[in-house]
């Protein structure tokens, strides 16, 4: 342990504790913009520099080890005006159009203005009107806001192993661009939108569709279509956030009032088409794990495709594992052609008088829901808006719902009721632990005594478990933020090239760090504890639920029997399954 | 077969470009057809240093030193010192036209303060020659490090020998390598920073060029005390002759057995790659060259870590500039004892620097620690040229200040030109006159650091863009008083709060330019005036009509062409198209052309 001293009071902490982490400890905030608890410090705002008793230079608090008996100054006046002129320089290059932004109001570089007491703009704005990239579907790229804090280019490069995100240019020229200079929606980028959820300022931020929502909820006449809508296990834990509750406060029930009120005629719940995912893909790997010999039902491991990022990721960069990645698409599609194929049928509505929205917590559910011709499997497009947490808070916001006082309610049948297998899709292993819950029960025939796989739960990059069905040992692994797939998939190819057996059978990935409750698309400020908190609220409510394996919702039992068939039969594979191709990580 | 005669031909940089080898190749053509090929041994070396009268020719033995030499020379020098054993006089140095010719190299007042450590063998042997350097005791500090010394005895040797870093900040050396010996991991690296980018600055490449082999061995023996096997030297790409040279030698060494596998026999491996860098300045901060040549854009990373500890690749790493290394060689063959006895107490050794500007000898020159600025620039430099009046020196490049008149006489030490607000640096020396604009140069140096700032740190990315602008409104008078402060308020915080020095001492030159000489920038501000006519926006060209005798030589030489006039009648200037270079004031002999 180091013993020293922060603003004259003793702090001890682990070696290798930075200033600025340490400082925390003694209830002491030290300022930065570029500084993110997710990424390695970068360095480069020059806004948390500190003095060391002693010394006449100035250290970055974010990247400097406390040393032993090291006495630290974190706020003299002095200490106030470098970084007020730092801030002030910032300004110098960022355009004033708060109330416009995207981040008004939630924007880091606006609240060090007002924390500083910035009152005037001492030096002459240097602004270079970069053009807005607007190519994406998902993101939003507005380089002339950006403050070149890094954030996003560490987050793409070292979170997520894209490298979509590159600084481009020199001195005062440089800028944030895609890689290779092309339009951001032409290079790698898989969508995540880690970008924007880390992002400080409002120079990356989801593609805004509030306003097709809006305009659909409002028409009326000949015009006016069923409105169903959608909201995925994750939303439910973190929107909370955007009103003053804690991370993980679940508010489910108050968000189904809200799209009621809203004007959403048909309430449905992602964790219904989760369960549903779990019955497709859960057989798909129980056929392709009974006949493992063989090999005639597909290639082991079976790899989860419920992540559109991921999906993006591996047809970018690993088209040669298309044949391990299951075929059944996300929840969110699945529920998409349900909605307009069983739901409209069951109601007697017109597929195409149907207007099916989704709230995601992900921005790459934006590009998912066009990814391909299957995405219309309805013979409509399956899921028409889809739009993130962020925006569903907006749209509460705009409408002047209180969401906090709000009385609960459920959503409507018969693809509402889920279970708590259903809701655990939001975070990491949830997947795999559902889809373990129902291969147990579909191998063996008997329920689980204890449902809890709590060895694929938690933060860690890379988790690996086995489990014992019916005396037969599957193996499995979870992966989550996209930066640590490759480890796992360079051990499965390996294993392969060298004829051995194949590390595990089935690996569940997703591109966010956490899984879902930490997607892109989420309200801002994730951190670890946040995620955590976010985690213990999914847990939570599958805990509290009266089923908690999907095979067991007797809306999916009813499903299957009214119109599905069987999983993995015919009608399923026109509609919940979905195919792969190798991409280029440039478009031409 | 002995020689009679040896002709040494510059081939740095420099004279190179002068026509350097056209005249080492008319001497060998002479030499063959006049019948003496046998009789004279001609070869191409490093830089003599006294570039302001290059291309140099120097002749063996009777040390003829031949200046300004051109290819069409090479008959005469044939014929006459090898033929006929007499020396060309028209070609020996001469300080000015009155003085008599200087036939030795130690009587030219150029070199009488210099003592040549770093650029001993520079001029003096061919260095594409590996066993010219190993006749002058070359590879022998390798071998006794090898063989006589364990890696503690040579930081022990280094500690004893007092040496400091010579790329900045004069961290001492031993240090470093110690450090880097005790970091733990099996695998370190042994970095050279040949990435020279100070404007005027040209010491590391004349040394590399002239004496390449120096630096191949200082790496191995810093390979051997740390316990590493790889060296990679990160040169500048603008730099063609000194990485050719590199290569040779690094192919030679490689031949003798002095790098590779095994050196000597010893039983310790070495190998030294290339790496050219793409004229970044920012990539001569040790983290940023780092990031280059793992192949990452040239930003700088914060320290801690130190390279010592996590370096290249995450490796422990020793990286030292040009200078240093050479320094080791040369102190682990004569040892620290000799080497400790030059320089002052706390900054041992010689310093090279490129001195450059308004100065009469402009070249490269090496001086003990401690010499003073005033030997340098009116004993080694001879005073500024034309005449004119000294105004200041900047050391140490965009991030040095400026040294004024009343500190020439301060030893230069690492301690003493920090207190006088400048730096070390790498050794760049620009002298300037009277007819230098502080501001002027204040706006060069800031306006170098915008285009190199690598754009990572918000302090030097848009400081320097704004201090530039602030400097760019004095020099066009369109400042005001405030101006100044802000000035002040950015180059603080600038300095203050920077990752690394680029941005660190990139309000250097404008802070202390601001110090030394407000006065200047008040008269832009306040007078719109510029003193020394470099600001042109506050320069204005007119001719006195009385004093005008109509010889129209100023509208000869007028670029625009704006003069107009009658041949015996006074001209006028067309202002609204004068681009106020100044020619016709310079032109005119009768004091008709007026600065205001």
């Amino acid at each position: 342990m180091i013993n020293a001293k922060i603003n004259g009071m003793p702090v001890q902490v682990a070696e290798g504790t930075t200033i600025l982490e340490a400082a925390r400890k003694v209830e002491v905030k030290i300022p930065a913009l570029c500084y993110n608890d997710d990424l390695e410090p970068w360095a480069a705002c020059g806004i948390c520099v500190v003095k060391l008793e002693g010394s006449p230079k100035l250290v970055r608090a974010c990247t400097t080890p406390i040393a032993e008996g090291m006495s630290v100054i974190t706020n003299d006046p002095d200490l106030v005006q470098t970084r007020k002129t730092v801030i002030e320089l910032i300004l110098s290059t960022h355009p004033d159009d708060c109330l416009a932004c995207p981040r008004n109001q939630e924007c880091e570089l606006q609240r060090l203005a007002a924390e500083f007491g910035v009152r005037e703009q001492p030096f002459p704005k240097m602004l270079r009107g970069l053009p807005v990239d607007s190519s994406s579907v998902s993101l939003i790229l507005n380089p002339d806001k950006c403050v070149r804090c890094g954030r996003c280019v560490k987050v793409c490069q070292d979170m997520q192993n894209v490298w979509a995100i590159e600084f481009l240019g020199r001195g005062a020229n440089t800028r944030i661009a895609p890689a290779a200079d092309v339009q951001l929606n032409d290079g790698p980028c898989i969508r995540c939108g880690q970008c924007s959820a880390h992002c400080p300022v409002g120079a990356i931020y989801e593609n805004d569709q509030t306003r097709e929502v809006w305009d659909q909820l409002m028409q009326s006449g000949p015009e006016a279509k069923t409105c169903v809508v959608q909201i995925a296990p994750a939303v439910r834990v973190a929107l909370g956030e955007a009103f003053g509750l804690k991370p993980g406060a679940n508010v489910t029930k108050k968000i189904y009032t809200a799209l009621r009120r809203l004007g959403f005629d048909v309430i449905f719940d992602t964790n219904f088409a989760a369960d549903l995912t779990i019955m497709e893909e859960g057989t798909e790997f129980v056929k392709r794990f009974t006949n493992m010999a063989t090999g005639k039902e597909g290639p082991l491991p079976l790899i989860t495709s419920c992540c559109p990022a991921w999906v993006d990721y591996l047809e970018k960069y690993y088209g040669d594992m298309i044949p391990n990645f299951s075929t059944a698409k996300s929840p969110q599609q699945m529920m998409g052609a349900m909605i307009k194929t069983y739901y409209a049928q069951k109601a007697g509505l017109d597929p195409a008088k149907v207007f099916s929205v989704s709230i995601m917590p992900c921005t790459a559910k934006k590009y998912e829901n066009g990814r391909d011709k299957t995405m219309w499997s309805s013979g409509q497009k399956d899921v028409d808006v889809t739009l993130t947490t962020r925006e569903l808070a907006r749209m509460i916001k705009q409408a002047g719902i209180d969401l906090v006082n709000l009385p609960e309610s459920e959503p409507d049948s018969p693809m509402g009721p889920n279970t708590g297998a259903g809701v655990i899709f939001g975070a990491t292993g949830g997947v795999m632990e559902a889809a373990l819950r129902t291969a147990y029960t579909l191998i063996t025939g008997q329920e689980l005594k204890d449902v809890n796989f709590t060895g694929v739960r938690g933060l860690s990059g890379i988790k690996e478990a086995s489990v014992h069905i019916g005396g037969t040992e599957v193996r499995v692994a979870v992966a989550h933020q996209m930066g640590n797939i490759a480890q796992v998939l360079e051990m499965v190819k390996k294993a392969k090239a060298e004829g051995k057996e194949t590390p595990w059978h089935f690996i569940e990935v997703m591109a966010c760090r956490g899984g879902c409750i930490g997607g892109g698309g989420q309200p801002y400020g994730c951190t670890d504890e946040v995620r955590t908190a976010r985690i213990r609220g999914i847990y939570d409510a599958d805990e509290g639920s009266t089923y908690r394996c999907s095979h067991q919702n007797p809306y999916i039992q009813q499903v299957y029997k009214e119109f599905l068939g069987e999983p993995c039969g015919h009608k399923s594979h026109e509609l919940l399954h979905t195919h792969y191709e190798s991409k280029p990580l440039y478009l031409k | 077969m002995a020689y009679k005669n040896f002709i040494l031909v510059c081939a740095g940089t420099g004279c190179e470009s002068n026509k350097g080898i056209e005249i080492y190749e008319s001497l060998l053509r002479e030499a063959e057809a006049q019948g003496v090929k046998n009789d004279v041994q001609i070869v191409k070396t490093g830089c003599f240093g006294f570039c302001e009268k290059g291309p140099i020719v120097k002749v063996l033995p009777s040390e003829s030193f031949y200046v300004e030499v051109k290819p069409e020379d090479a008959k005469e020098i044939i014929a006459e010192q090898v033929v006929k054993g007499r020396e060309v006089k028209r070609l020996l140095y001469k300080k000015d036209e009155k003085s008599a010719s200087n036939v030795k190299v130690e009587d030219i007042e150029f070199y009488q303060k210099q003592f040549r450590v770093v650029l001993r063998n520079c001029g003096v042997i061919n260095p594409e020659n590996i066993d010219e350097y190993i006749a002058r005791d070359g590879y022998s500090g390798l071998e006794k490090a090898l063989f006589k010394m364990k890696p503690d005895d040579v930081i022990a040797e280094l500690k004893a020998s007092g040496l400091r870093g010579r790329g900045g900040a004069g961290f001492p050396t031993f240090m470093k390598w110690d450090l880097t010996k005790k970091a733990p991991g099996d695998v370190k690296y042994v970095v050279c920073n040949a990435d020279e980018g100070d404007p005027g600055a040209y010491m590391n490449r004349s040394t590399i060029e002239g004496d390449p082999h120096s630096l191949l061995e200082a790496m191995a023996i810093c390979g051997y005390t740390i316990g590493s096997h790889h060296g990679y030297i990160y040169i500048r790409a603008e730099y063609p002759l000194a990485v050719e040279r590199l290569k040779i030698a690094i192919k030679q060494a490689k031949d003798y057995g002095l790098l590779g596998k095994d050196i000597l026999g010893s039983g310790f491996d070495f190998d030294i790659e290339i790496r050219l860098g793409a004229g970044a300045f920012v990539c001569g901060e040790e983290t940023a060259l780092l990031q280059s040549l793992e192949g990452k854009r040239g930003m700088p990373t914060p320290k801690p870590p130190f390279p010592a500890n996590c370096g290249l690749w995450k490796k422990p790493t020793v990286i030292n500039n040009v200078e240093t290394y050479v320094n080791v060689a040369v102190i682990m063959t004569k040892g620290a004892a000799w080497y400790s006895k030059i320089g002052t107490e706390k900054s041992k050794g010689t310093k090279t620097f490129a001195l450059t500007g308004k100065i009469q000898n402009s070249g490269l020159v090496e001086v003990p620690m401690g010499t003073t600025l005033r030997d340098i620039v009116f004993d080694i430099g001879g005073g500024i040229r034309g005449g004119r009046k000294f105004k200041g020196v900047q050391t140490g490049g965009p991030s040095g200040g400026i040294i004024t008149e009343k500190s020439l006489d301060e030893p230069i030490t690492y301690e003493s030109l920090s207190a006088l607000g400048s730096m070390m640096g790498s050794g760049g020396m620009i002298i300037m006159d009277e007819d230098d604009c502080v501001v002027d140069i204040a706006k060069f140096y800031m306006a170098f650091c915008c285009d190199e700032s690598c754009g990572k740190c918000a302090p030097c990315r848009i400081g320097t863009k704004q201090m530039h602008a602030i400097l760019e409104k004095i020099s066009k008078g369109t400042a005001v008083e405030a101006d100044l402060d802000k000035l002040e308020k950015i180059g603080k915080s600038m300095t203050k709060a920077s990752l690394c020095m680029l941005g660190g001492s990139a309000a250097n030159p404008t802070l202390s330019t601001l110090k030394h000489f407000r006065e200047e920038y008040l008269e832009h501000i306040r007078d719109h005036k510029c003193r020394s006519g470099k600001c042109k926006d506050l320069v204005v060209y007119e001719i006195d009509a009385s004093k005008c005798i109509g010889c129209g030589l100023c509208a000869r030489r007028c670029p625009v062409p704006c003069i107009a006039g009658e041949k015996k009648q006074p001209h006028v200037i067309d202002k609204s198209r004068c681009i106020k270079c100044g020619e016709c004031f310079k032109a005119c002999k009768f004091g008709a052309v007026a600065k205001k």
